[in-house]
């Protein structure tokens, strides 16, 4: 196995995606992380096209793991998975954005298995989201 | 004997764009109410975009036309219905792949949409989505014979009055809860206005 589990951030929002990459930004030092936020035109919404390239950025072969705000992120991110061959990929279900991808950011920079840190994100995991 | 031809299939498409757009403001109207306002845009931007890639192509078989469908829907409308209808379409020509479409196949087609939808969204019957006029319509054409399915129009009417005074469980609707009550989901509607646009353009007494 080789490189950092990659995290990719699917939210609505441009801003969002970008903040929390920012927030993560200070706990890692070369953790593969990419964001997919907004649609193609920058609006409110997410793409299947940024998620797909934000999936390619952020996968150094350890696996990839999706975080995202609302039902519809999920739902895309759930197609770029299906028409793609990728290994490892998985979605945090019902895990909220913020405290999961900073925890699995400060997981994977100290170089934990995609296993190890799927098991530690589950801590937040929500009844319903 | 075919129930849909490619014709029928492209007429299908393009009279749903057209209600798409009649019919945007209200939607949106809906969606204001108790979700996130962008529904009517996103469903006649969408259609739209579905009309244009299906002038520019030549098509000779129903299932192709749905797929275009599908992937013009992933493509281009951000909210849910995206994928929720992009997942419609998709299993549509699935299923009706290779071959022509006669009663069984469409009433297949349907059933395998109102599957994907429910697997895609994560929905009951019930929930106040527009799974539950899917699975209705569903239903339905199993149920009737075909110089009866007119009768779908009735059908979607009857789905969106009676989930009306539901509360709603799924999407941004959900963080309403009760006030959802008594609001239509405009899911249900721009579904509505799908299956209008298919009773519309087929002849559905051949027999």
């Amino acid at each position: 196995m080789s490189g950092k589990v990659g995290i990719v951030i699917v939210s609505h929002s441009v801003k969002i995606a970008e903040g929390v990459y920012d927030l993560i930004a200070q706990v890692m030092e070369n953790v593969p992380v990419a964001t997919a936020g907004g649609t193609d035109d920058g609006e409110i919404g997410t793409s299947m096209e940024k998620i797909q390239q934000a999936m390619k950025a952020a996968d150094q072969g350890a696996g990839v793991l999706f975080f995202y705000d609302l039902g519809s992120a999920k739902m895309r991110t759930e197609m770029v998975l299906e028409v793609n061959d990728i290994e490892n990929a998985y979605i945090a279900e019902r895990v909220p954005l913020v405290e999961g991808t900073y925890l699995a950011a400060v997981e994977s920079n100290m170089g934990k298995s995609i296993e190890q840190i799927k098991e530690a994100i589950m801590k937040y995991q929500l009844p319903h989201m | 004997m075919s129930i849909i031809t490619v014709e029928q299939a492209i007429a299908w498409m393009k009279k749903i764009n057209e209600k798409m757009q009649e019919n945007k403001d209200q939607l949106t109207a809906l969606d204001q109410a108790i979700g996130d306002g962008d529904h009517g845009i996103n469903m006649a931007r969408g259609f739209e975009a579905v009309v244009e890639k299906i002038e520019d192509t030549d098509y000779d078989s129903v299932s192709d036309v749905f797929k275009s469908a599908a992937m013009t829907l992933m493509a281009k409308v951000g909210g849910a219905s995206g994928p929720l209808y992009g997942t419609a379409f998709l299993k549509m020509s699935v299923t009706t792949q290779g071959k022509e479409v006669g009663s069984s196949q469409f009433q297949q087609a349907i059933r395998a949409a109102s599957a994907g939808i429910q697997s895609r969204g994560q929905a009951d019957f019930g929930e106040k989505t527009l799974y539950d006029v899917w699975y209705q319509v569903a239903d339905f054409l199993e149920e009737e014979v075909v110089d009866q399915w007119g009768g779908i129009v009735e059908v979607c009417q009857a789905t969106i009055e009676d989930t009306r005074e539901m509360i709603a469980t799924k999407g941004r609707a959900s963080y309403l809860k009760e006030r959802s009550i008594g609001k239509v989901d405009p899911g249900s509607m721009s579904s509505f206005y799908i299956f209008e646009s298919l009773a519309d353009v087929l002849d559905w007494s051949y027999s």
